[in-house]
């Protein structure tokens, strides 16, 4: 096997699988960029995983054919948003403790989803879905020589979906008006409350947002991964997420940059055992790879990162 | 303010602790069934996070039970029942209210429940369990009395997929997804190396551990290698990852190679369909554990006296234990006619089938 051949297994699965990562991160910066910490990612992708596989099971059955996974993920964006009022109202309006109501948020979702599947299906997991995300070349781009069969052959669309939002994230928290008053509110709110802003409003926004986007990173997986949703579709992606924000230091780019190096860790430590040289290697070895990585990373090389100064703290009007 | 917030916060957490609970249904059997002492039969079991609907494990067994208690008629609920498990932790508590519930015999569904199991059986000696997929032993490593210890020769089953995958690959080569490295998966494996050297020796096998049952990602990644080096069928051993292993497989159809999965533990056809009109499906063939049948002879042996206690009972070919699966339309008729073939030297014990890596390196030596 010649390095291009390896190259080409690893890159495209490195970006397959990073996609929900990305997407929820997304959905973490957001919120704790506005000083509420959101455990809930975990329980809010569960039901936009949930809400990817049901709605794209009855889009189908509806006539929607291929289009179906696509309306599923406009529903998994707006429950993922109203599943995420709980969390907000206890966490900002109640002032209660964020990690808290996060962990409820992440206990309700497991019993809710998995109960609703079982009424509506009579069994423990959704039927698998026909429509599902799937994968072609580019045209045009995967036609360049050397980038093109890395990176733009044997891709899923969303996956280029969530690289192009994250530069949008990173427009709106950085370039606009709407970013500035989200990152006061996680850094000094009685500052931005003083200035006028309400905090309140900002931060209900904020983790809705998060809500929506951890929703679409979960139907993402539904849809392009998994194909059905079971009790253990999402087991432990969602707080993957929360940690590639806080490696990526609560930055959007940062998020982007550590979902696609767990992929790519992921993705070696896979395929790592069948290419030659690495192969000499324990496969325990590379199993545990990408955590080793990780760590070494956060340890080593990422430097300092400072989280928004607010962050965990209800705000209380004129409390000093 | 405060109060108000506790009080919501303790609802949330309830209502997620009960609907999680609501999910398994008739939770609570007949709470005073065992004080009537009668003496019909009565058999339950516990099943682990699946359900009795998993479409895998859980439902087999619960079929076989279903049928058995149907066959001898008993009532549900009361002459055989089953509890739900949500959570590994909830295998204990089922299995002592069952054997509490006076039910002579009490199945453990599922190799993740052998500790709890051999932790109840010491405590109940009276107790009549039955574990499937395992062996329950002892502090002093022999089997337990009172437990009757449920395998499969999987290494069997595997053996005629791994036929069917020999003959009908087109690269010569075909790979081997397992889930995590124990020794019930390298039966799997095993099996499978060996029969697709009997039916190709030129072949080439890959094999690779994802080091997960649940991780449908890795399994797509592991696949995509697999295709990507040239295999064109892969056999998956490997739960919820396998479900990786169909994803990618329809994604390479779809993309016009042609590639194949063979399934395990059930049909597994329907996970493969990506043409529902024309019913096509990227699953070759499946490897399927009759757990039905081993519930039902267990059960049978018991209500006539004879609990299997202290002993594993394996189930094979012979005891139609292991097979491959009725769906049959991707399969050539020559793969058939070999499987049926081997099926009755296997049968009559002219081929051996090895189960460990040991036993295959000098399966293949001998070749």
């Amino acid at each position: 096997m010649d390095l291009m051949q390896i190259l080409s297994i690893i890159i495209p699965t490195a970006i397959f699988a990073a996609a929900p990562l990305i997407l929820t991160a997304l959905g973490g910066v957001f919120s704790e960029r506005s000083g509420v910490v959101n455990i809930g990612l975990e329980g809010l992708m569960m039901m936009g995983a949930f809400v990817g596989a049901v709605f794209t099971y009855f889009g189908e059955t509806w006539g929607f054919g291929a289009a179906s996974p696509w309306f599923s993920f406009v529903i998994a964006i707006i429950l993922g948003a109203l599943f995420s009022l709980l969390h907000a109202v206890a966490s900002i309006t109640f002032r209660a403790d964020q990690v808290v109501s996060g962990v409820a948020l992440n206990f309700l979702a497991a019993g809710l989803t998995i109960f609703l599947v079982k009424k509506i299906f009579e069994a423990g997991q959704t039927p698998y879905i026909t429509h599902r995300i799937f994968r072609g070349d580019v045209p045009f781009l995967s036609e360049i020589p050397i980038i093109g069969p890395l990176l733009f052959t044997k891709a899923y669309i969303t996956s280029y979906l969530a690289i192009a939002l994250a530069f949008v994230v990173w427009f709106v928290i950085y370039k606009t008006s709407f970013g500035l008053r989200l990152r006061s509110v996680g850094e000094h709110p009685m500052a931005a409350d003083t200035m006028g802003i309400s905090v309140t409003k900002m931060r209900y926004v904020a983790v809705m947002l998060s809500g929506a986007f951890a929703g679409l990173g979960g139907a993402v997986y539904a849809t392009s991964i998994s194909g059905n949703f079971t009790h253990a579709t999402i087991a432990g992606q969602g707080f993957m997420a929360l940690a590639a924000m806080i490696f990526g230091k609560w930055h959007p780019i940062g998020a982007l940059g550590a979902a696609l190096f767990f992929g790519l860790a992921q993705s070696l430590s896979i395929t790592g055992q069948q290419i030659p040289l690495l192969k000499e290697i324990p496969d325990v070895f590379l199993l545990i790879s990408p955590y080793v990585l990780t760590i070494l990373a956060l340890a080593g090389f990422v430097g300092r990162a400072d989280a928004p100064k607010a962050i965990g703290k209800p705000y209380e009007k004129g409390k000093r | 303010m405060k109060k108000r917030y506790g009080l919501l916060m303790s609802m949330v957490l309830a209502a997620g602790t009960l609907l999680s609970a609501c999910g398994g249904g008739e939770e609570e059997g007949s709470g005073d069934a065992g004080e009537k002492k009668d003496d019909s039969f009565k058999v339950a079991m516990v099943t682990d996070t699946g359900g009795v609907d998993d479409k895998s494990f859980n439902q087999s067994a619960w079929e076989g039970l279903t049928k058995f208690g149907k066959d001898h008629d008993l009532k549900e609920k009361e002459g055989y029942t089953y509890l739900q498990s949500n959570a590994q932790s909830d295998y204990r508590p089922n299995l002592n209210n069952l054997i509490r519930q006076g039910y002579d015999l009490v199945f453990g569904i599922g190799f993740l429940m052998q500790q709890d199991i051999q932790e109840v059986a010491n405590q109940q000696k009276d107790a009549q369990l039955a574990l499937v997929d395992s062996v329950a032993v002892g502090e002093d490593g022999k089997p337990l009395e009172n437990v009757a210890s449920i395998t499969f020769k999987e290494h069997q089953g595997s053996f005629l997929v791994g036929l069917v995958a020999g003959l009908q690959s087109k690269t010569n080569k075909v790979g081997f997804i397992g889930g995590v490295e124990s020794e019930l998966i390298k039966k799997f494996e095993s099996g499978f190396k060996a029969g697709v050297l009997t039916a190709n020796p030129d072949a080439e096998i890959m094999v690779q551990y994802a080091g997960d049952f649940n991780d449908a990602a890795k399994g797509a990644t592991i696949a995509s290698t697999f295709y990507g080096k040239g295999a064109d069928i892969i056999y998956h051993a490997a739960g919820g990852t396998g479900t990786g292993v169909f994803t990618e497989a329809i994604n390479q159809k779809k993309n016009g190679k042609d590639v194949w999965v063979i399934g395990v533990d059930r049909d597994q056809f329907a996970e493969g369909i990506y043409d529902k009109a024309n019913n096509k499906s990227v699953t070759l063939t499946s490897m399927v554990k009759r757990v039905d049948t081993a519930v039902y002879e267990v059960s049978k042996q018991t209500m006539e006296g004879n609990f299997p206690g202290g002993e594993v009972v394996e189930f094979g070919l012979d005891e139609d234990g292991v097979g491959i699966a009725p769906t049959k339309d991707n399969v050539s008729e020559e793969a058939l006619k070999m499987v049926e073939e081997y099926k009755e030297k296997i049968v009559n014990g002219d081929v051996k089938v090895p189960k460990t890596d040991k036993e295959f390196e000098t399966f293949k030596s001998e070749m």
